[in-house]
C-alpha cells in the first residue's frame, strides 16, 4: 500500500471547549506535581482528573487524529511500541502513545495531552475497556493481538470478553474511523476468539501470527462444538462452519507471507516467535494508518509492509522488558510474562535464545495489578525448566516453590528479589573469563517492575 | 486399588481440562498422582478431554470453569454415565467450583436457568444477588467433616475463591469446613463446601491439594482402600507446602465484623 503525501507539517489546531481546555490544564498540572513529587510520570493521575472534568475528553481529544488501537491479552505493549515506531518516520510529527503501559483511558486522555502536535496516535487499550475506547476514539484502525486467561479475579472470563468485543466490533458503521475514513480491524487470524469477535466487522485484514495457548480456545463459541487444531496454526469447529478466516498474511517461521506470494524477512531485535508475531501484526496496520491523506507528512517512502518492518526491527526494548541490564558486572535479562500464555512464549524465547546454563530467577507477586490468584502457575509448563538452575522470589515465591517441587524441578527460594539475582549469579557456572555469567529473570507485572526498578 | 479395578496402576483422571481447566485446577490431579509416585505407587494420571468417552479411574477431579463449558460437562457427563458407574463401584470424585455445583443436584447457567447436576452430591445451587465471591479463603474443619486416618481433624483448608454461586447442603451432604475468611457456599450458614462418602467438593482453588496437602492424601487413601483404612499413607517431605500453608494461614485477614455483616446479608438474600 502507498501513501499520499501533504506539504504541511503543521497539525490542524484543535479548538477545545472550555470545559475540556479546564480538564486539559488540570491534567497537566497534577501530572507535573506528581512528577514533582517522585510519583512516576503521574499519567493515570492527571487522566483521572482531565476526565473527570469533562468526561467526554478522550473524544474531544482523538477528533480530528488518525487513531490506532492495540488490545489483547498479551503483547499489547510492545506492539503499541511498535506501530508507533513504524508510523514514524524520520520527518513525519511525533506519535501520541501511551507507552507506559497506561491502557485505559485516564491514560489514553494523558497521552494525547502530552503530545499535542501529533496528528496520529497509538493506544494501547486494556482488553476490558477496547468498547468504550473505540465508541470514544473513532480509530481507523484496531489491531488485535489474542485472547486468553488472565486476571480471572479482576477480567471478565475469556468468553465474557470476546462477547463483548464483537459487540463493539459489529456495532462500527463504516466510516467510523479517524476523519472519516473507515475503521479497519487487523486481527490476529490464528485465534479463534480473535476471530469470533473479529468476524461482524464491516473490514478485516486477517494475519496467521500464530498461536502458542490454545487451551481457551477448544470450545466453538458459536455453536459449542469443538475447535480442532491442525500442526499449520489452522483451525475449524468439528460442528459448524466456524473455521479459521483465509487470511491476508502469515507468517512462515520468520518470513511475513502475503497473500499474493511476496515474502518479506522479519528480522527484528527483540528476540522471540511472540515478537515476530507482534512485528507482523504492527507491520500490516502501517500502511492502513498511513493511506489517510495528509500522513505522513515526509516526502519519503511510502510506509509500505516492508518500509514498516524495516522501522520496527530496531525497537529493541519495550518499557524494560527483554533489556540487558547489568547488575554488579552481570548482564541480567529482564523479561515479563503475566499469564500461561504469557509464560510459555518466554519458555519457548528462553529455548531459542539462553543456553540451559544460564541461571533463569523466577518472581511472582499476587498484588491487584498482577491477580490475586496465582492458581495460574499450575496452568504453566513449569516441567520445561527441568534441565535449568532456577532461583525463586518474590510476595509468592512459596507458590512458585511448591508448583516448582510437583513439575519436579528443583530450585532456591529466596525471600528478596535482588539477593535473588544475585544468588543466581553465584550459582551460574564460572565463566570462561572473558564474560561474567549472564542471568534471565522473569516476573509478573509488579514482580519485574519492582526489581526493574531496584537494579 | 477399587474392587472394579482391573488395573495395575492407580488411575488418576483430570475430567475436562478443556472444559473445565480455566482456574489451574488442574493440579489437583498432578498433585495427586506425584503425592502417590512419590510413596511407590504405581499412578496413571490423564488428562481426559471433552468430545471422546471419559475413560474409568479411581479417582476423577472435575475443576472450574465458565459457564457455557460447565453446561456442556455436566451435559456430556451425565449422558455418558462413566463417573456415576464409577463412584458406584468405589472411585472418589473431588469437584472444585463449577466441578462442586455440577457435582450437586441442580445448578443455575449463564441465564439463570436451573440444569441437572450429576447428583453425586446432595447439594443444590442458586445464583447469588450479592457480589461475585473473589478472594482467599480460610475454612477451619468441622466435627463433620471427613477425619484423616486415625480420626484426626483435618487442618484448616485454605485456598481462593472465585464464584457467583450460593451452594445449599441437603440432608445427606455434610459441609468441609467452617470460613473464618471468606465466603464459602455463601447460604448464611457460614460453610464451605460438602462431602459424602466418596466426593468432596469445594470453592477453593489454589490449587485445592497443593495448598492442603492432608486432604490431597485423604483422597489418595479413600481410592487406594475404599473399604477404608486407619493406617496414614507414608509421611512426604511437605516443607515446602508447610511453608506455604503457614504464610497463607497468617496472611489472610479473618473475617471480622465486615465479614460477619456479608453473611447476615446473604441469609437475609
Ligand atoms: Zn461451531
Amino acid at each position: 500500500m502507498t501513501v499520499s503525501t501533504s506539504p504541511s507539517t503543521e497539525p490542524p489546531p484543535r479548538p477545545l471547549s472550555l470545559r475540556s481546555s479546564v480538564a486539559v490544564g488540570s491534567l497537566r498540572l497534577v501530572n507535573r506535581l506528581s512528577r514533582r513529587l517522585g510519583r512516576g510520570s503521574g499519567t493515570v493521575a492527571g487522566g483521572r482528573v482531565g476526565l473527570a472534568i469533562d468526561p467526554r475528553l478522550l473524544t474531544v481529544l482523538a477528533g480530528g487524529l488518525q487513531v490506532a488501537l492495540v488490545s489483547g491479552t498479551n503483547g499489547k505493549t510492545t506492539t503499541t511500541r511498535m506501530l508507533a515506531a513504524a508510523l514514524a518516520g524520520p520527518d513525519d510529527p511525533p506519535v501520541a502513545s501511551n507507552q507506559t503501559g497506561a491502557n485505559m483511558p485516564a491514560g489514553h486522555v494523558a497521552a494525547l495531552v502530552e503530545s499535542p502536535a501529533a496528528v496520529v496516535c497509538v493506544l494501547e487499550v486494556d482488553e476490558g475497556y477496547l468498547g468504550r475506547v473505540i465508541e470514544e476514539a473513532r480509530p481507523r484502525v484496531v489491531v488485535l493481538l489474542n485472547l486468553s486467561r488472565d486476571q480471572l479475579d479482576r477480567i471478565a472470563e475469556v468468553r465474557m470478553l470476546v462477547d463483548r468485543w464483537r459487540t463493539a466490533l459489529s456495532g462500527l458503521p463504516a466510516g467510523t474511523g479517524s476523519a472519516g475514513a473507515p475503521t479497519v480491524v487487523v486481527a490476529n487470524a490464528d485465534d479463534p476468539m480473535v476471530a469470533w469477535a473479529a468476524m461482524t466487522a464491516p473490514e478485516v485484514v486477517w494475519v496467521g501470527a500464530g498461536q502458542v495457548w490454545r487451551n481457551d480456545a477448544v470450545g466453538c463459541p458459536a455453536c459449542g462444538g469443538r475447535i480442532e487444531f491442525a500442526d499449520q496454526g489452522g483451525w475449524a469447529c468439528d460442528r459448524c462452519t466456524f473455521r479459521r478466516p483465509d487470511r491476508n498474511a502469515w507468517l512462515d517461521g520468520t518470513t511475513l507471507v502475503m497473500a499474493d506470494g511476496t515474502r518479506l524477512a522479519v528480522d527484528i531485535a527483540l528476540p522471540g516467535q511472540f515478537n515476530r508475531a507482534n512485528a507482523a501484526m504492527a507491520a500490516m496496520a502501517a500502511p492502513i494508518m498511513g493511506t489517510h491523506a495528509g500522513y505522513p507528512t515526509g516526502e519519503g517512502t511510502p510506509l509500505t509492509t516492508a518500509v514498516a518492518l524495516e522501522r520496527v526491527a530496531s525497537v529493541d526494548e519495550v518499557a524494560g522488558r527483554f533489556a540487558a541490564t547489568v547488575h554488579r558486572g552481570h548482564p541480567v535479562r529482564l523479561l515479563l510474562a503475566k499469564n500461561p500464555a504469557g509464560w510459555t512464549a518466554i519458555f519457548d524465547l528462553l529455548d531459542e535464545t539462553s543456553p540451559p546454563e544460564t541461571p533463569l530467577v523466577l518472581s511472582i507477586n499476587a498484588r491487584i495489578a498482577d491477580g490475586l490468584d496465582p492458581s495460574w502457575l499450575w496452568d504453566v509448563p513449569f516441567e520445561r525448566l527441568v534441565a535449568r538452575t532456577v532461583v525463586v522470589t518474590g510476595d509468592r515465591r512459596r507458590d512458585l516453590d511448591v508448583r516448582l517441587r510437583y513439575a519436579e524441578v528443583a530450585c532456591t527460594v529466596v525471600d528478596d528479589p535482588v539477593a535473588a539475582v544475585e544468588r543466581a549469579v553465584s550459582l551460574a557456572a564460572p565463566a570462561d573469563g572473558a564474560s561474567s555469567p549472564a542471568v534471565d529473570f522473569l516476573g509478573n507485572y509488579t514482580a519485574f517492575a519492582e526489581l526493574r526498578g531496584r537494579l | 486399588m477399587t474392587a472394579a479395578s482391573p488395573r495395575s496402576a492407580l488411575a488418576i483422571a483430570v475430567v475436562f481440562p478443556d472444559l473445565l481447566g480455566t482456574y489451574g485446577d488442574g493440579g489437583n490431579g498432578l498433585v495427586l498422582a506425584r503425592r502417590a509416585a512419590w510413596r511407590g505407587i504405581d499412578v496413571d494420571l490423564v488428562q481426559a478431554d471433552s468430545g471422546r468417552p471419559l475413560p474409568s479411574a479411581d479417582l476423577y477431579c472435575i475443576g472450574g470453569g465458565e459457564d457455557g463449558p460447565q453446561v456442556r460437562a455436566a451435559t456430556a457427563l451425565i449422558a455418558e454415565g462413566t463417573i456415576r458407574r464409577s463412584f458406584d463401584q468405589g472411585a472418589v470424585v473431588l469437584g472444585v467450583c463449577a466441578g462442586y455445583q455440577l457435582l450437586g443436584q441442580r445448578f443455575p447457567d449463564s441465564a439463570d436457568r436451573s440444569q441437572d447436576g450429576l447428583g453425586l452430591l446432595d447439594v443444590t445451587t442458586r445464583k447469588g444477588t450479592g457480589p461475585r465471591a473473589v478472594g482467599e479463603v480460610i475454612a477451619e474443619s468441622l466435627p463433620e467433616a471427613p477425619r484423616l486416618p486415625g480420626g484426626r481433624i483435618l487442618p484448616p483448608l485454605t485456598g481462593f475463591e472465585n464464584h457467583g454461586g450460593v451452594t445449599v447442603l441437603g440432608p445427606a451432604a455434610r459441609p468441609v469446613g467452617r470460613v473464618v475468611a471468606g465466603v464459602g457456599n455463601g447460604g448464611g450458614d457460614g460453610t464451605e463446601g460438602a462431602w459424602s462418602d466418596r466426593v468432596v467438593g469445594t470453592y477453593l482453588h489454589g490449587p485445592l491439594l497443593a495448598r492442603n496437602p492432608d486432604l490431597a492424601d485423604l483422597l489418595l487413601g479413600w481410592a487406594i482402600a475404599p473399604g477404608g483404612s486407619d493406617r496414614p499413607l507414608d509421611p512426604l517431605d511437605d516443607a515446602a507446602e508447610l511453608a506455604l500453608r503457614t504464610e497463607r494461614l497468617t496472611s489472610v485477614p479473618r473475617t471480622g465484623r465486615a465479614g460477619l455483616v456479608r453473611r447476615l446479608i446473604g441469609r437475609r438474600a
